[in-house]
This record gives structure tokens, C-alpha cells and sequence, in this order.
């Protein structure tokens, strides 16, 4: 079917054992495999079947990836002749994700962070130092066994500097060091084993009051989670039947935690009333706003809160099958879940009749590869189905046109996690906590110069300076010098403004954004102007590339603060700077999806509240 | 579902393919039938890799598979049709087991399809050169029609036996009457003494109550020395014809040679006058009859070049100088002619076909908006007309068999990027030309030590000629490929067998015996360390 496969590239036998493990052995000689003599060779099957299995096109990248270390042209062809992709497809499919590799790459590989929270407490020494006994990112080592290779956030800002091993072959690993120095990182990549991963808690752990995190770190199994009162909420929803489940999440006034806020029992409605009946729930754990780690600490410390509020969610509006895209970078999450997944459906917590309900629901996990667009929720839809992770245009929404072109609910894990405590009491009760605008309690991350950085969770209305203090402020008696309040989509706010409540409201009536509850704290030491053009860069590397003006714009916003800071502003630094708000401007207003939308919003912010370029010329 | 047999419409259809795949991606089953796993077999949902020639066994065994499953559709059978009992003992004989021996598909696969097609809401057959390519070609449209009539899916909408045509206008050729044994309208000019009677009223001239030649009994006719001179419009025999060298040589011992053509082809070197015409799609005026018999307006926008002329110019100046003054009608008054005698046409004024944007026939008089299913009569009961026969299709395979000496098949057909002879698709560079190849599959490549780009000696029992090889894994053990659309560099039609269908006069370019040999020996290529691939002959 016109697929073009590459000439003469022809899978190893690894090759082919690290696809039949995701697609399962060959039907025919013709689907891939050796070819057969005789009258069962005279057939073939595929059409529908085989493109209707499309969707299994990351997991077997990433098949290649961690069993072989790269994905070769054998490799690719393969995998495209089993599923009747063209290899060019599966290629711009592949190239789209900074984890996947086309070229050769050696078993070992690190992953050094170079990402904001990171370069707050040292990673550009350590990137230097690598630098000077390894060689430039990508450099082999004498064996040819390892490289290391400069990342972007890897979501551990609470415990920065962070690094992530990969190693590939028969039994694939990946382990974040974290906090990692150079002397630790140099062993490791000359083929020492790997520290153990961290297993530090967050800073209020333990505290009954806490309603978000209270179980984190006690509820790793099943029998834990149970005697932590762990599926109450789902039995309580089944008590009161789908239709009240919305009522009551929609009286909470809750609102996505993923940066949008938008109310989600609204979302849960609109979906419980398509007469379309075949509806998916996704969950968006993709979480990749650099300094953002909330969602990973759910993940890995209390996994079946998350099974259990998507199980509610998925009955509430009717989802026979739920996804959790979770983003890459996050080994210790991906094993937590599927771990409790295996345990909730041996328990009948999951599967063709959940609790005896006479409902059924099932939740697959699917790794994301590295790419900050994909937590958009449209580009997570195109992710899961095997494209490119581009966002769709909207009109038509998820709930109506969603993933595979079905009604989809899609919420963040922190927002579903607050679906438990809204059962567990009620609506009304959630609604009546935080502020009018701001129901319930939220989680931030607070990273960078901080004394006691992780994960925070306040019921809304504290004030940022609170929130600061209760993290033990700037150490060594150093001054703020700046917060980055919403993450690099989001914006920085001065140390003059340390009364901001920390509310949707608040935010907004201040002219900031909570977005996924970033808090990255800089003192007097960063240097800021490297900073923001880590940030410019960050876009110009994660946009997709699918629309002009964030494609066109991310790039030019980055020369153009390069010129800024180099002192080389094009027609004087008044002119530059109306430039870039100009960038801004058309970014914000023709782009497709919210990261050309807020891909300026920080830089423009230090221009505007800090003023960063005053003075200059 | 699309039953695609004997078709790599991806490549010789490609439009026609384009919106058979709007049906797939909307979810209809494509299931293709074919030696090859072509480019169209990719496509499909099933692919059945029966053995050339073995198409009416094949049908055979999923008519008697459907029969005893209980799934035809007896009310349609029992009013619509008939000779079914007939049928019926005919085809006992071809179970599933002898159906999987004599085709090679598994059993259980021509089971699915048999099935599959059966129990489909809406299915159609569609095929083209696979089936009629053959010595038995018109029995085996004969027994795809049998498996339309036992399932009923014929005369409905989204049903139905679907001959795809090569060009544009084939099927307006037969309309108008271009065959020898109908006059325009598919009056027969044996069986019709009524309408012979209205065109000679209508002409002025006596017709012979007798069919003509077709193009085989033509050459035919030429070997005993009864056809002297010839009027070849359009076509190159030179190059197309099965076992051409026969053909080349009784085209250069005719007396009297015409060739009219837009191109200057094989066949014109024989000519005594060639007479340059015009393009019909777009340096003439009239109409063309598409594959869904759809007559559609085709209007003149260049003029031609040069000494070239209106062919309806070039056929008028030669009756006048034969003595019959027909004046200088323009394309509407040889339309309204063809109204006034074909019945069928009767009702497509050039005003209604702009209208109506192309008018199906039958078009019966001009109220009558056309006729998108041909046979729907066959739904009314009673049935209006004739009750559509089964027939009982003896289950022969190719003429030409394997043997120790030709022991390997060879079939012939058409790629994307040329057209038949190439006199057309020849004359522009394209990247997409890469020659004629000897197709193999990579089992006969092992076995006889070939390698992509050899150049090898293919034979057969009329000729040899000398191509180079290409590995093509969509090709089974035994089974090679290749077209006739480079003639210049490799003349495959020295090759082809001109034993014809007695019916349709098509010869089995679908079936030959060959024998393919190195032009080196093995050893002494692997001495000289020949690996690179020889030069592949020059593109048109």
C-alpha cells in the first residue's frame, strides 16, 4: 500500500523480538517475519486490522528504543510493515520526540538536566564539568559504551540537580540521581551501577490535615491505600449513580489543576451527554511545565487515588477505557502505576465488572517520549493514536471529538485526585473551602532557592510570601531576587509583590497565572538574563512546528533576546523590545494551541515587571 | 465490500483507486484476488494469492461454499434467475479442500471470503485484464457473474460487477459501435434485422447481416492472405499484440497500411499513410462514455498542431474521396444521428448531458434522467426482460502449461507511472521511468543466484529477450512480472502467447511459460566479483 519501505533495511532478530513484544508474533510471512513456502503463503491479512493497531506505533518505538538503544532503519521498517504505516510517517512520528533516537546511540546514556530549577543550584557546573572530561553532549566514551546528553526539565526540580540513566538491551533500565554531583555522575557513566532512585517524601508528609497528600508514602500498596480509606470514593459514587457523581463534582466548583482551570464537572457533563457512547477518559500526566512535579509525586507515592479517580470519573460519564499518558521522564512513576494497576485489577477494582457494578473499565498506561507539547491535551490525543504529538484545531472539543474522534474526558492527575475528597464529603463542603473564585486546595512546586523545596499543598487564599516562609525561604541568608510563578508558560513576579493571594482570582487580578502551581524561587545570585534565554530556547525546542506563528515566532523571540543581551538590540532597545512584544503579541494571538499563546509570557514579564532591560542600551 | 479481482488498480486505475479508498477509509472491506501481492493488495483486508489462471476454480469453490452454507439469496435466485440447479451440480464438485488445491489459497481463507462476500450488506465485484487476459476470459466474467446472482448483489445500488476500463472512453468505443458484431447502441447485426433496417434506411447503404473480425481474426485473416490493406486508428499492434514478431511480420506484408494517431508510433513505420489527428480530450468536439456509463461532454479547447486534423474531418474527406459526400457534420449532428438510431442514447441532447452533468445509459427518450444501475429490472417482479442465466463454466486453467524446459510463470501488466506500449507515456522524462524489469520473487532470485540489476536472457517458446532482474517480495516462488511499456528497451510481447478467448478474440498475456537463464554463469560472476547492478536500459 504504497509504503515505501526503505530499501535493503532489514530488522535484527533483537529487532524483531522487541516488536513481537508489543504487537505479538506475525500472522503471516506477509505481516513481517521470515517468509513461509506454500499455500500459507499464498494469503495476507491486514487493511483495517493492521491500521487499526496504529496506535500501538510509540510503544513499539519505544520497544526499539529500550531494547536495541535506537531505532534503525531495519528497525523502523519492520515496525511499519506490521502496522502498514509508511516508514516517512513513522519517521516524522519518531524524530518528533526528544527521547527517541534515530541515529546510533550507545547502551548507557545520561540525561543531565539543564532545565531552569536546575540551573538555580549548579547543574551548568556540572554540564561543564562533563564537558571537560567527557567531551560536548553526545561525545562516546573511549568503550563506546555511553555518552551523556543535556535535557530539559526532568521534573525533579525538588531534588535538582537532576540526571536520568538510561540503559538499553534484554533488561532495559532507567534511573534517576537526583540531587546527583559530577563525582557521582562520572562512574556511572563509565559503567558503574547507578545510585538508588530517591525516596525523599514531601515536606508536610505525614500531616492528618493534608487532603490532596495525606497518603503519600503510606499507600504504595493496595492493602495500605484500603486501610487509608482508599476506594471509599468510588464505592460512595457507585451508591449515588453516575448522574449524581457529576452533580456533585460540578457543586464542588473544582477546576483543572493542569493550567487551565476550567470547572470540571462542566467537562464530565458534556461528555456524559454525547449520544455517541463509545467515550475514552485520558489522564493527563504529562506533566512537563519545567519546574512542575506535583503530579509525579502523586504517581509514585499514592498511584491508586489516581486509579480510583479515574475509575469514578470514567463511570460518571461512561468511559469503558481510560489512558494514562505520563510523560517519559518518569521511570519510578511508570513502575508505581503499573504496579497498582496489576494489584486493582487482581482486587476487581478494574476490569469487565468493576466491584460487581455491572461496569466495566480498563486503564493502559502510555509512555510519552519526551516532548513538552504533548501535554496539551489534543497533542496527547495525536500521541496516544501513533501521530506526530501536534494539538489539534479546536473547535471540535474533546468532549465531543476527543481521542480516536470520541467523546473524551481529559483531566489532570491532580484534578481527578480532588475528585475523591469532593465523594468523600460532598460538593457543597468542597465548594465551601478556599476562596469564592478558588475552591478546594492546591499543590505547588516550589523549586529553585529555596530552604525546604517539593511539593506544598494549601488550601487557596494563602499569599505567596506564606507559601515561601512555610518553605523555609531563601537559604544562607540570601535576598529573593525574583519568583517564576506558573512555570515558563507562566511568569516571574518581584519581591515587592510577595502579598499576591494565591488564587485563580488573585493571579488573574494581578496580572499572573498559578498555570500548574510553579513556584521557582530565584535569589540575588541567579543571573537572570541566561535564565530567561534558557526559557526563550525551551520554546524554540518544543514547539511543534505545526503553526507559523510559534513555530516562526519562538525562534525570533530567542534572536531577539540574544541581541538584547549581547547588546546588539536591532535599531536601539526600544525597538527591540517592541519588537518582541510585537512576537508576543502575534503569538498570542494566532497560534493554535496555549504554547505559542503563553511561549512569550515570561520573557515579556521580566521586561515588563522587572525590568529587566531598563537602563540598558 | 469490494471484491477487487484480477485488478492492481493502485497502479493501472489510480483514480479509479483513489475513490475505492474513500469507500475503505469510510470502512468498507477490500478484498483483493490476485497472483501478485500487488500495490492494491497491500490495501486489503484479505489478499487471496491464487495461481494465474486459476480464477474460475476459485469462484467455483466459493459458489458451492456459499450454496452450502445456506447463504444465497433464493428469493432472488428463484425469481430473477436461471439454470441454478444446472449451476448448482456443476460446482458440487469444488469443495473448499479442492477449491485450496487447485487455486493454492488456503481453504479456510477462500471460506472467509466466500463468507465475507455472502453475508455483506452491500458488495461489488470489480475487476479488469486479470480476468479477461485469459484464453477462458469470458468464462471467467461468466463466473464472477455467477457469484453476483447467488448472493443477489447485482442491480442495487452499491452492488454490482464492475469491468474497470482502461481509458477514458472504452466503453463509448463499444457503445458507438467499434465492435464487429454491433452496431452503435449494441444492436446485433446478425440477430436485428429491425434495426440493421433503420441504419440502412438512415445511411442509404445495405449492411451485410454478418459480424466482423476482431482484432485477433484480423491477423488471422492476414496470415490465409484475406486482409490486404488496414486502417489502424489509435493503436499500435506493433508493440501490444501478443507474440508480436507474427504480428510485425503480417503488418509488413499487408498491401495497404493506414495509420492515424496523435504520436508517431511502432506501427506507423509499417504505414503507407499516416495521418496525424487530433487529441480527443482537448483538440476536438464530443463525448466520451466512462466506465459507469456515463456519457459526458468533451469539449475542444486547442487547436491541433501542425498538418493534424479533426479525425471526424479525416473520415468524411476519406468517404468523399471514396465517393459518398457525408458534408462536414459537426460533432452534435453525428450525436443526433446516433440519437435517432440507438435507443439507449435516445434521450441525451447535448443540452441535457451540459445539464445533467453526464447522462448514464440506457437513457430512453428525453424526460428520462439516466440509469445509475444497469440491471435494477432484475429487482422488479415480475422481472422486466430477460431472467439472468447462471452458467456453467468449465474450470480450465492456462494454455500454456510449465514444463522442465519453461518452467516459471510469467504475467504481464501495467505500473503507475506508464501507459501500455509507452508511445504516449514514453515521450516525456519522468523520474518515475526506470525501464522494464524482469520482476522475481526473491525465492526464484536465491535459487537462480540473481541479483537486482542482472541482466538476464528470458525466453519463451516464441522468443527471448534479455532484462534485467528486480527482487519484488510481493511476488510468490514460480511466479515472475513484467509490462509491456518499454517495448524499445525489452520487446516482453516476443515473449506473450496468442492463444485467444474464442468469444472476446483477447489473447492470455496473463500466462506464459518461460524460462529464465544468466547470461554468465554463476561462477565466473562471482570470480569477477560482478555484484554491481548492471546499467538499467535507458528510459524512454
Amino acid at each position: 500500500m504504497d509504503l515505501k519501505l526503505i530499501p535493503s533495511a532489514e530488522p535484527t532478530p533483537g529487532e524483531r523480538a522487541a516488536l513481537d513484544g508489543v504487537l505479538g508474533t506475525p500472522a503471516s510471512s506477509w505481516e513481517g517475519g521470515a517468509r513461509v513456502a506454500g499455500v500459507s503463503g499464498n494469503t495476507a491479512a491486514g487493511g483495517h486490522d493492521a491500521r487499526g493497531r496504529r496506535h500501538l506505533l510509540l510503544p513499539a518505538l519505544w520497544a526499539l528504543q529500550e531494547h536495541i538503544g535506537w531505532i534503525s532503519p531495519g528497525g523502523l521498517n519492520e515496525l511499519c510493515r506490521r502496522l502498514t504505516v509508511p516508514p516517512a510517517d513513522a519517521f516524522g512520528v519518531a524524530s518528533f520526540y526528544g527521547l527517541l533516537a534515530l541515529e546510533p546511540r550507545p547502551p548507557r546514556v545520561v540525561h543531565v538536566c539543564e532545565d531552569l530549577a536546575c540551573r538555580c543550584v549548579g547543574s551548568e557546573e556540572i554540564i561543564e564539568q562533563l564537558e571537560r572530561h567527557l567531551g560536548p553532549e553526545g561525545e562516546l566514551t573511549d568503550d563506546g559504551q555511553a555518552t551523556w546528553l543535556r535535557s530539559p526539565c526532568l521534573g525533579q526540580c525538588d531534588r535538582a540537580p537532576a540526571a536520568i540513566v538510561t540503559i538499553s538491551g534484554d533488561e532495559p533500565a532507567e534511573l534517576v540521581q537526583a540531587p546527583v554531583t559530577t563525582d557521582e555522575l562520572l562512574p556511572v557513566i563509565a559503567g558503574a551501577p547507578p545510585a538508588a532512585e530517591p525516596t525523599t517524601l514531601p515536606p508536610q508528609a505525614g500531616d492528618a490535615e493534608l487532603r490532596l497528600l495525606r497518603r503519600v508514602g503510606r499507600a504504595d500498596s493496595l492493602v495500605a491505600y484500603e486501610a487509608a480509606g482508599g476506594y471509599s470514593a468510588l464505592r460512595r459514587a457507585l451508591e449515588l449513580g453516575p448522574e449524581a457523581v457529576v452533580a456533585e463534582v460540578k457543586a464542588s466548583k473544582l477546576v483543572g489543576r493542569g493550567g487551565a482551570a476550567f470547572p470540571t464537572g462542566v467537562k464530565w457533563e458534556a461528555v456524559a451527554s454525547q449520544p455517541e457512547t463509545t467515550r475514552y477518559l485520558v489522564c493527563n500526566a504529562d506533566e512537563s511545565e519545567p519546574g512542575t512535579f506535583k503530579d509525579r509525586v502523586l504517581l509514585e507515592r499514592d498511584p491508586f487515588a489516581v486509579i480510583e479517580a479515574m475509575t469514578i470519573a470514567a463511570y460518571a460519564t461512561g468511559c469503558g477505557h481510560g489512558y494514562v499518558y505520563l510523560r517519559g521522564e518518569y521511570p519510578q512513576a511508570h513502575q508505581a502505576l503499573g504496579r497498582a494497576l496489576a494489584e486493582a485489577r487482581a482486587a476487581g477494582y478494574l476490569g469487565a465488572d468493576v466491584l460487581g457494578a455491572g461496569f466495566a473499565f480498563e486503564i493502559e498506561v502510555r509512555k510519552g517520549a519526551g516532548a513538552y507539547i504533548c501535554g496539551e491535551e489534543t497533542a496527547i490525543f495525536n500521541s496516544i493514536e501513533g501521530q506526530r504529538g501536534e494539538p489539534r484545531s479546536k473547535p471540535p472539543f474533546p468532549v465531543q471529538h476527543g481521542l480516536f474522534g470520541k467523546p473524551t474526558v481529559i483531566n489532570n492527575v491532580e484534578t481527578l485526585v480532588n475528585v475523591l475528597d469532593v465523594l468523600l464529603g460532598s460538593g457543597d463542603d468542597y465548594a465551601a473551602l478556599g476562596t469564592d473564585g478558588s475552591s478546594g486546595s492546591k499543590l505547588f512546586c516550589l523549586s529553585g532557592c529555596i530552604e525546604r523545596p517539593g511539593v506544598y499543598e494549601v488550601v487557596f487564599g494563602e499569599t505567596l510570601g506564606e507559601l515561601i516562609a512555610r518553605a523555609g525561604g531563601v537559604p544562607g541568608g540570601r535576598q529573593l531576587q525574583t519568583v517564576l510563578l506558573g512555570g515558563a508558560a507562566g511568569g516571574f513576579v518581584g519581591p515587592h509583590e510577595l502579598d499576591l493571594p494565591l488564587t485563580f482570582e488573585g493571579a488573574r487580578a494581578a496580572g499572573a497565572t498559578l498555570g500548574s502551581g510553579v513556584v521557582m524561587v530565584l535569589d540575588d545570585t541567579v543571573e537572570l538574563l541566561p535564565f530567561l534565554q534558557r526559557i526563550a530556547a525551551f520554546f524554540r525546542d518544543e514547539s511543534c512546528g505545526q503553526c507559523v506563528p510559534c513555530r516562526v515566532g519562538t525562534v525570533r523571540q530567542e534572536e531577539s533576546l540574544s541581541r538584547l543581551v549581547a547588546g546588539n538590540a536591532r535599531g536601539g532597545v526600544v525597538r527591540e523590545l517592541e519588537l518582541m512584544r510585537e512576537l508576543g503579541q502575534c503569538m498570542r494571538d494566532a497560534s493554535i494551541c496555549g504554547l505559542g499563546q503563553t511561549a512569550s509570557s515570561a520573557i515579556e514579564s521580566a521586561i515588563n515587571r522587572l525590568k529587566v532591560f531598563e537602563g540598558t542600551r | 465490500m469490494v471484491l477487487l479481482w484480477g485488478s492492481n488498480a493502485r497502479n493501472a486505475h489510480p483514480i479509479f483507486f483513489h475513490h475505492l479508498l474513500k469507500g475503505v477509509h469510510a470502512g468498507a472491506r477490500l478484498y483483493t484476488i490476485d497472483p501478485r501481492r500487488s500495490e492494491s493488495a497491500q490495501w486489503a483486508d484479505r489478499w487471496l494469492g491464487l495461481d494465474v489462471g486459476s480464477d474460475i476454480a476459485l469462484a467455483h469453490t466459493m459458489a458451492r461454499e456459499i450454496i452450502h452454507a445456506g447463504l444465497v439469496d433464493r428469493e432472488f435466485v428463484d425469481n430473477a434467475t436461471t439454470g441454478y440447479e444446472e449451476f448448482a451440480a456443476h460446482v458440487e464438485p469444488f469443495t473448499l479442500a479442492e477449491g485450496e488445491r487447485r487455486t493454492g489459497v488456503p481453504a479456510d481463507v477462500i471460506r472467509e471470503t466466500a463468507h465475507a462476500f455472502a453475508t455483506a450488506k452491500r458488495a461489488m465485484i470489480c475487476w479488469t485484464l486479470g480476468i479477461t487476459e485469459h484464453m477462458h476470459g469470458v468464462d471467467n466474467v461468466l463466473s464472477l457473474i455467477n457469484l453476483a446472482l447467488l448472493t443477489g448483489h447485482v442491480g442495487k445500488w452499491g452492488s454490482g460487477l464492475n469491468p474497470l476500463r482502461g481509458q477514458n472512453n472504452v466503453q463509448g468505443g463499444g457503445d458507438m459501435g467499434a465492435i464487429p458484431n454491433k452496431l452503435s447502441g449494441f444492436q446485433d447485426i446478425e440477430r436485428d434485422p429491425e434495426a440493421r433496417a433503420r441504419f440502412e434506411a438512415a445511411w442509404g447503404v445495405p449492411i451485410r447481416p454478418h459480424y466482423g473480425w476482431h482484432l485477433t481474426q484480423m491477423f488471422h485473416g492476414m496470415e490465409r492472405g484475406e486482409l490486404r490493406a488496414l486502417y489502424v486508428i489509435g493503436e499500435n499492434p506493433a508493440r501490444s499484440e501478443a507474440d508480436v514478431l507474427r504480428t510485425r511480420r503480417l503488418l509488413s506484408e499487408l498491401d495497404f497500411l493506414v495509420v492515424q494517431d496523435i504520436v508517431w508510433t511502432a506501427t506507423a513505420e509499417y504505414a503507407d499513410v499516416v495521418l496525424p489527428g487530433t487529441a480527443s480530450w482537448c483538440e476536438s468536439e464530443g463525448t466520451v462514455t466512462n466506465s459507469e456509463r456515463r456519457v459526458q461532454r468533451v469539449r475542444k479547447a486547442l487547436d491541433p498542431p501542425g498538418d493534424a486534423r479533426d479525425d471526424m474531418w479525416i473520415i468524411a474527406e476519406l468517404a468523399r474521396r471514396l465517393g459518398f459526400d457525408w458534408g462536414s457534420p459537426t460533432a452534435e449532428e453525428v450525436w443526433d444521428e446516433l440519437r435517432s438510431l440507438s435507443p439507449m442514447h435516445r434521450g441525451m441532447r447535448y443540452d441535457r448531458l451540459e445539464e445533467l452533468g453526464g447522462i448514464q445509459w440506457p437513457c430512453p427518450d428525453e424526460e428520462h434522467p439516466g440509469s445509475p444501475n444497469l440491471h435494477s429490472r432484475l429487482w422488479a417482479r415480475p422481472v422486466e426482460g430477460m431472467l439472468a442465466p447462471f452458467s456453467a463454466t468449465p474450470a480450465t486453467g492456462p494454455f500454456e502449461e510449465l514444463d522442465a524446459e519453461y518452467p516459471i510463470r510469467l504475467t504481464t501488466g501495467r505500473r503507475l507511472e506508464s501507459y501500455n506500449t509507452g508511445a504516449q507515456t514514453g515521450l516525456y522524462r519522468s523520474p518515475l521511468h526506470k525501464g522494464e524489469f524482469l520482476d522475481v520473487s526473491p525465492e526464484d532470485a536465491a535459487r537462480m543466484k540473481l541479483t537486482d540489476g542482472e541482466i538476464v536472457k528470458v525466453s519463451s517458446r516464441r522468443g527471448s529477450v534479455e532484462a534485467p532482474v528486480r527482487i519484488d517480495p510481493g511476488l510468490r516462488a514460480g511466479l515472475t512480472f513484467m509490462t509491456f511499456h518499454f517495448p524499445e528497451q525489452v520487446d516482453v510481447n516476443q515473449l506473450t502467447i496468442d492463444a485467444t478467448d474464442p468469444k472476446s478474440g483477447t489473447a492470455e498475456f496473463k500466462a506464459t511459460a518461460i524460462r529464465v537463464d544468466k547470461l554468465v554463469s554463476p561462477e565466473l560472476t562471482e570470480l569477477a566479483g560482478a555484484t554491481e547492478p548492471a546499467a538499467v536500459g535507458k528510459a524512454g
